[in-house]
């Protein structure tokens, strides 16, 4: 019998090189990043490039002193938050419309072609857009107010469709059994159906706080005078040379990582709590 | 069953969609369509917008070579992008899918690919320049194995290392959609496609590849309007010598010409939407991701 890929025998000579690509690539992925995370921790030379001379901790010391650097301190207080309340938000309101969305209804179409035109409107455009509707309502620009609004236009399609992805794998005789057994709605909703979406849950909380916190684009013109953490970086980026933006990215990327890492714990111990309890 | 009969009640569906329509309604309709009526207004220096109804922005954009020439320069990184990522990216999610024999191991090599979306595009961005700079990592590399004596100077802050920003940024948006079609793919059909005398090549270029149209769609739809979209990248990373169709709204905004800035953005946005309707005529992209 001819070999198929799938069966198990010896392995095709197109898995080393797709393997050796899949590496390559990694490489290419994690590699500059790996180098900004090494040269944050550049001595007094100030290099930006490698050899790392006298590592120190010089340059994160930099960051919190504000008179050499922007108000990095100022914009991760508004940064986080703004990315907590967009995470919520998020969860909140693509699950509730991904529950909607799991008949049709009159107007269906429309509102999902809206969130993916929403998902695919350049960023800079809505930006404008943003900043023109606040200024007509004669409101202004703030990073809770049209800051929020716009990350949420482009959180949410996201979350949508994980939900969509999520709920299309939910099994609808799972709630039926629980009005069967004389449960309510609201009942059977917090009990059977939310423990069963969970871990998507978490992950559309992972994407609202990831994006909103690394937006650029969506923030450049809708956060007024304040800044958040990427405009600072880029203003950064045109002023600053010296290792401290490095630093800057470390503590950024870290953050980011953290989110990640709590985010797919919980989602791997909700998993496995549930295989065990079975 | 009366409670099923409560739950499909219409009133209660429109209230689940409604936060969802609220913000789609304040924070992406009214702003597209004030960008619309802006683009629109007469532009006067010092006193800004002035409601008047003019098409002269447009006349003034479609006639002057400049805007040409950046959409010709967005449209150029664009197409080599979508290429480069198309490639990447399905031999990437081909290999995860029907080569990987571990489940875990393949979930695990996926996250890997995807982590770093979660992290900071402007650090990524500058992640390069200690690496593709004139005393970078591989300058140095080049000149110390012997293959160049001068530190190549095309490889930062040139069209090159804009489009490396791009295929480092982007080739992620190619994988996840291509993985997720090439997962559904049932495997007996591979089975039955060699069977049958198709060459491994063969089964690709039948099976697999057309199987895995959506995914390639959704991919190249991503891909698409985030390099055409992109602004800062091109700025960062190209020392500001390569052009996009978004500098020019950059500079309109500098300048505090928002009517310009606007009609800059209709036609940036008139564009993105007649490539994405065109790649939503090839594949009911909704059908096959409620499926």
């Amino acid at each position: 019998m001819a070999a198929s890929p799938s069966s198990y025998g010896p392995r095709p000579w197109t898995f080393y090189a797709l393997a050796t690509l899949f590496a390559l690539f990694v490489i290419f992925l994690y590699g500059p990043m790996i180098a900004v995370l090494i040269l944050s921790f550049q001595g007094p030379s100030a290099a930006l490039v490698f050899p790392l001379r006298d590592p120190s901790l010089m340059w994160f010391d930099e960051l919190f002193n504000p008179r050499r650097v922007g108000d990095v301190v100022g914009a991760f207080e508004r940064s986080f938050p703004l990315a907590l309340i967009v995470a919520a938000l998020t969860v909140v309101i693509s699950v509730s419309a991904g529950f909607a969305f799991r008949r049709r209804f009159i107007g269906d179409t429309v509102i999902f072609y809206t969130a993916i035109a929403s998902l695919i409107v350049p960023g800079l455009v809505l930006s404008i857009g943003v900043l023109v509707t606040f200024r007509y309502l004669g409101m202004p620009a703030a990073w809770y107010s049209s800051a929020l609004g716009a990350h949420l236009s482009w959180t949410l399609p996201f979350g949508l469709l994980i939900m969509f992805a999520v709920l299309g794998r939910l099994d609808p005789s799972y709630e039926e059994a629980a009005y069967d057994l004389g449960a309510s709605r609201w009942q059977a909703v917090w009990s059977v159906v939310i423990p069963i979406v969970l871990p998507g849950m978490i992950a559309v909380a992972l994407f609202g706080f990831t994006l909103s916190y690394d937006e650029f684009p969506r923030s450049w013109l809708t956060v007024g005078s304040k800044n958040t953490l990427p405009l600072e970086i880029w203003t950064m980026t045109t002023n600053v040379t010296s290792p401290a933006l490095y630093a800057l990215g470390a503590m950024t990327t870290f953050v980011s990582f953290a989110a990640i890492a709590i985010a797919l714990t919980s989602i791997v111990a909700i998993q496995r709590r549930r295989s065990g309890s079975k | 069953m009366t409670s099923g009969d409560v739950q499909k009640s219409p009133r209660f569906v429109y209230l689940q969609v409604a936060p969802l329509v609220l913000v789609l309604f304040f924070f992406f309709a009214i702003p597209v369509a004030l960008v619309i009526l802006v683009s629109f207004f007469h532009y006067q220096m010092l006193v800004g917008m002035v409601p008047q109804f003019t098409s002269k922005n447009y006349v003034d954009l479609l006639s002057s070579p400049t805007t040409w020439a950046l959409y010709l320069s967005t449209v150029k990184f664009t197409v080599i992008v979508l290429i480069i990522t198309f490639v990447l990216g399905f031999w990437i999610a081909y290999f995860l899918v029907f080569h990987v024999r571990n489940l875990l191991t393949a979930i695990g090599l996926f996250l890997v690919c995807t982590v770093p979306f979660w992290t900071s595009n402007i650090i990524r961005m500058i992640s390069w320049r200690p690496v593709l700079g004139k005393e970078g990592l591989i300058n140095s590399g080049l000149i110390k194995v012997g293959i160049v004596s001068h530190p190549l100077d095309w490889l930062l802050f040139s069209d090159f290392s804009v489009v490396v920003a791009y295929v480092h940024l982007f080739t992620l948006f190619m994988i996840v959609p291509i993985f997720n079609s090439m997962a559904r793919i049932d495997k007996s059909l591979l089975e039955a496609a060699t069977d049958a005398g198709a060459t491994r090549w063969g089964v690709v270029w039948n099976v697999v590849l057309p199987l895995s149209k959506t995914g390639i769609a959704l991919g190249a739809l991503f891909v698409v309007t985030l390099t055409m979209g992109d602004f800062f990248v091109v700025t960062v990373i190209s020392g500001g010598l390569s052009g996009s169709a978004t500098s020019g709204i950059f500079n309109d905004l500098q300048f505090l010409n928002y009517p310009r800035a606007a009609a800059n953005a209709v036609i940036l946005l008139v564009v993105v939407l007649l490539v994405a309707a065109a790649i939503f005529r090839l594949v009911d992209v909704r059908k096959e991701l409620v499926r």
